[in-house]
């Protein structure tokens, strides 16, 4: 724990996770999602953990507000332990607003930010350092390196070990529902419509994310892997609407560059710059400087500790799937936050039955008087969220005077190109269930 | 790091290049060519026979106002009826200058407001575009003031002749004419060669559009607007007032097959020109499946039809007697559609790959 290493990758990784993130706020807003995800819909899904987070109206715009910033912070390395935990905090709580916006990548963010978080990334090349030298350092506990790149390694294990399932490699799914459709595509819209290609990058894609901690790792690989990581990581922002993850896996795959590289890179930086980010301003030697006793050293002391427990858990806690039987990708129970991307298509249709238990009278429900496009999209397929959903039903239409009402839900879902099948059992009340009964009796199990 | 440079200069090739429609891709399936299909043999002539019939409305309506007798009333109703047939033929692309100007708003939003109408027509100045006068206008306030304004036809022909009404049911006509024209000539001028040119796949493809809004009219419109609202599907309790029509109340039927044929025909190509299936839908379907060994989607889905036709074809004519007489039938034609819906919005959108949204994905 006491070994240390040179500060520069992890301030270069700092900037480019801040500059990164700062734009991704900006993009977000700009395209007005904001208003569309989360000030439009009347109701909202929560996580099962966390239900109590609402969004508060028109102050959602100053959290987005505040989280790019602090990103921007983050990034210029200025009160870098203040900005780093302000982002943390207000992008969880940006999440954790609608489960319908839970993407993969913003998952990574969360837990690159909290590592972040943990490390004195803002003690080199920054403003923090340029303004107070006693604080600053050319050198950053060697652990920091090895968590950030131990993350990057986690997640690209996951993903490549989910990878290797019987859709994925016998039968080229979903890949072949999605590929052929890019028929507009210079060059690669031909083949595309291949059946061999499609096996080629299903292929190709669970041996890259396999293959390529090790071939980062190695220093003999390192630059063909990188050049595979862009290339990777290209192509899949041409194919699919995936935002901004590529980019953010190609500015993370920088971490693994010697420790060499990264000192020309910042020298050419600071060069092109000015002086006045220049390290040697800020007064670091390569002797580590006194640092004030405060608590904040025993945090520096904890720290390391914290960091190898969330990276236990973050290793573990994508096997949780296999606790629960069936097929994974069906019920979804353990399907989040197990570094499954891009893994499957469904597709779905829920079509809810209000009944009044007392009068026997009955009707159907139109969605999208509850709810928006997208959310219906992720409704239709997730137990969960009909159960959530139904639920909510159940109460706003008791609210308005139904009696012993009875909710019950016409779901039919398709899967990897599989036939659509009923999902839920037509006869489960879902104001009688909880999650955990839902998803053991009551989803029709698929059929192969 | 010259090899790198090459590459990144590729991919930048590739990243950059947007589709031109014309690309030469072998085996696939050309978006395109469906487009084109649709768009000249479908949309246009639509159109084009829709356009017609509400300037044959509107001169219906001119000679009306000049000489107001049981015999122009007759040519009106009559005038009205075939522009509200072929409007059922235009009625799903909400797409291009028809979502713009809020089209199927502005020409089929019922049951008409009556209320709304009469207090429309008291005043001078009203506003046919604002939301608040959607169901105060298009085919559903006609069918009120030609049919249901008054108890008998001379009746009918005094309060139209009022200057107030006349103008008011001028205005109608006027507006509906007008924005046939304008659809018909942004089609005709600009939009058809936006809407094949972009022929990808994302959310603001024309394929995908236009897909989505098919299968939301069928959903909503069809099925449930013309069906299951009046059916008490989704309220407990049948509806009659809203059915579509309900003041001619024998045509009700007629709106409804002719609606339905309308989606039947996009879906297989039907040529609005000639008597040629074109590249559609069922075609698209067919080289997913044949490809990929997914079931028959197409095929279910038509089977699925026939038999919602047949139950249709059971329904009187009125469906406000219908539902008076045996709401169950109207139910069940309702169940047909209901699981079409199941193969439309899950097994083809899934085999064709349709977005749905803009948002970032996650697949999923």
């Amino acid at each position: 724990m006491a070994a240390r290493t040179s500060a520069a990758p992890l301030a270069v990784y700092r900037m480019i996770f801040g500059a990164l993130m700062c734009f991704s706020m900006i993009r977000f807003w700009y395209k007005g999602w904001i208003e569309e995800l989360y000030l439009l819909p009347e109701f909202h899904f929560h996580y099962s953990l966390f239900p109590f987070i609402e969004v508060p109206g028109s102050w959602t715009y100053a959290l987005f507000f505040i989280c790019g910033l602090s990103a921007f912070f983050v990034a210029v390395g200025y009160t870098y332990r203040l900005s780093i935990t302000i982002f943390f905090i207000s992008f969880l709580y940006i999440e954790l607003m609608d489960k319908t916006t839970y993407l993969n990548h913003y998952y990574y963010v969360s837990c690159m930010a909290f590592l972040l978080l943990c490390m004195p990334a803002g003690s080199y090349f920054s403003i923090d350092a340029w303004r107070r030298a006693e604080r600053a350092s050319d050198t950053v506990p060697r652990w920091c390196m090895d968590a950030l790149k131990l993350m990057i390694v986690i997640v690209y294990f996951h993903a490549g070990l989910a990878k290797l399932n019987h859709d994925w490699l016998v039968r080229a799914m979903p890949l072949t529902l999605w590929l052929p459709a890019k028929t507009e595509m210079p060059i690669l819209g031909s083949l595309l419509q291949h059946k061999w290609v499609h096996y080629a990058f299903s292929w190709g894609g669970a041996v890259y994310d396999l293959l390529i901690p090790l071939l980062l790792l190695m220093r003999g690989t390192r630059v063909f892997a990188f050049l595979m990581v862009v290339i990777f990581h290209v192509l899949t922002a041409v194919l699919f609407p995936i935002g901004m993850f590529p980019y953010l896996m190609i500015g993370s795959a920088l971490i693994f560059f010697s420790v060499s590289w990264h000192e020309r890179l910042l020298e050419r930086f600071s060069a092109w710059a000015s002086s006045y980010v220049s390290p040697r301003e800020g007064g670091g030697t390569t002797a580590s400087p006194i640092l004030s006793v405060s608590k904040s050293s025993v945090m520096r002391g904890l720290s390391p500790y914290l960091v190898g427990v969330f990276l236990l858990f973050q290793l573990i806690l994508p096997l949780r799937s296999h606790l629960y039987g069936g097929s994974v990708y069906w019920h979804e129970r353990g399907y989040r936050f197990s570094w499954r991307v891009m893994l499957m298509e469904k597709t779905g249709n829920a079509q809810f039955t209000i009944r009044d238990g007392q009068s026997g009278k009955q009707f159907l429900v139109q969605n999208e008087d509850f709810l928006t496009p997208l959310q219906q999209k992720h409704m239709a397929t997730q137990p969960d969220f009909i159960l959530e959903y139904g639920q909510y039903l159940g109460n706003h239409f008791a609210s308005h005077g139904h009696q012993d009402v009875e909710v019950y839900v016409d779901s039919f879902v398709a899967f990897n190109g599989r036939k659509s099948q009923r999902f839920v059992r037509k006869d489960a009340d879902l104001m009688d269930l909880n999650y955990v009964r839902l998803i053991n009796h009551h989803i029709i199990p698929l059929e192969r | 790091m010259r090899n790198t440079f090459l590459l990144l200069t590729l991919l930048g090739v590739l990243v950059s290049c947007d589709g031109d429609g014309s690309t030469d891709d072998g085996d696939g399936f050309q978006r395109a060519t469906m487009l084109k299909h649709w768009a000249d043999e479908i949309i246009i002539p639509s159109y084009a026979h829709y356009q017609q019939s509400c300037q044959s409305l509107r001169s219906s309506e001119r000679s009306f106002a000049d000489a107001p007798t049981t015999e122009h009333l007759e040519e009106l109703r009559a005038a009205w009826l075939e522009a509200y047939r072929l409007w059922q033929h235009v009625a799903f692309f909400d797409i291009g200058k028809a979502e713009e100007i809020s089209l199927r708003n502005r020409t089929n939003i019922y049951p008409a407001d009556t209320d709304e109408i009469k207090s429309l027509i008291s005043t001078t100045d009203y506003n046919l575009e604002l939301p608040s006068s959607y169901d105060a206008q298009g085919f559903p306030a006609l069918d009120f003031l030609l049919y249901g304004s008054a108890d008998s036809d001379n009746d009918i022909i005094v309060y139209l002749s009022e200057p107030r009404t006349a103008a008011y049911l001028a205005d109608v006509v006027n507006s509906l004419a007008s924005m046939s024209s304008e659809v018909y000539d942004s089609w005709v001028t600009s939009y058809r060669d936006i809407f094949v040119a972009a022929d990808g796949s994302s959310a603001t493809a024309s394929t995908d559009k236009l897909i989505n809004d098919y299968l939301f009219h069928y959903e909503k419109f069809l099925r449930a607007g013309k069906v299951g609202i009046p059916a008490g599907v989704f309220s407990g309790d049948e509806i009659p007032s809203a059915v579509e029509a309900p003041y001619a109340g024998e045509f009700s039927k007629v709106l409804l097959q002719e609606s339905f044929a309308a989606i039947q025909d996009f879906f297989i190509g039907a040529s609005v020109l000639s008597s040629i299936d074109g590249t559609s839908i069922d075609d698209y379907l067919l080289h997913v499946q044949d490809r990929n060994d997914l079931s028959d989607i197409s095929q279910s889905i038509q089977d699925q039809w026939r038999v919602a036709d047949a139950a249709v074809q059971s329904l009187d004519d009125n469906f406000q007697r219908q539902l008076s007489t045996d709401p169950f039938q109207m139910l069940r034609v309702f169940d047909e559609m209901q699981k079409a819906v199941v193969l439309l919005k899950v097994d083809m959108m899934q085999a064709l790959n349709i977005q749905v949204d803009f948002v970032d994905a996650d697949g999923d």
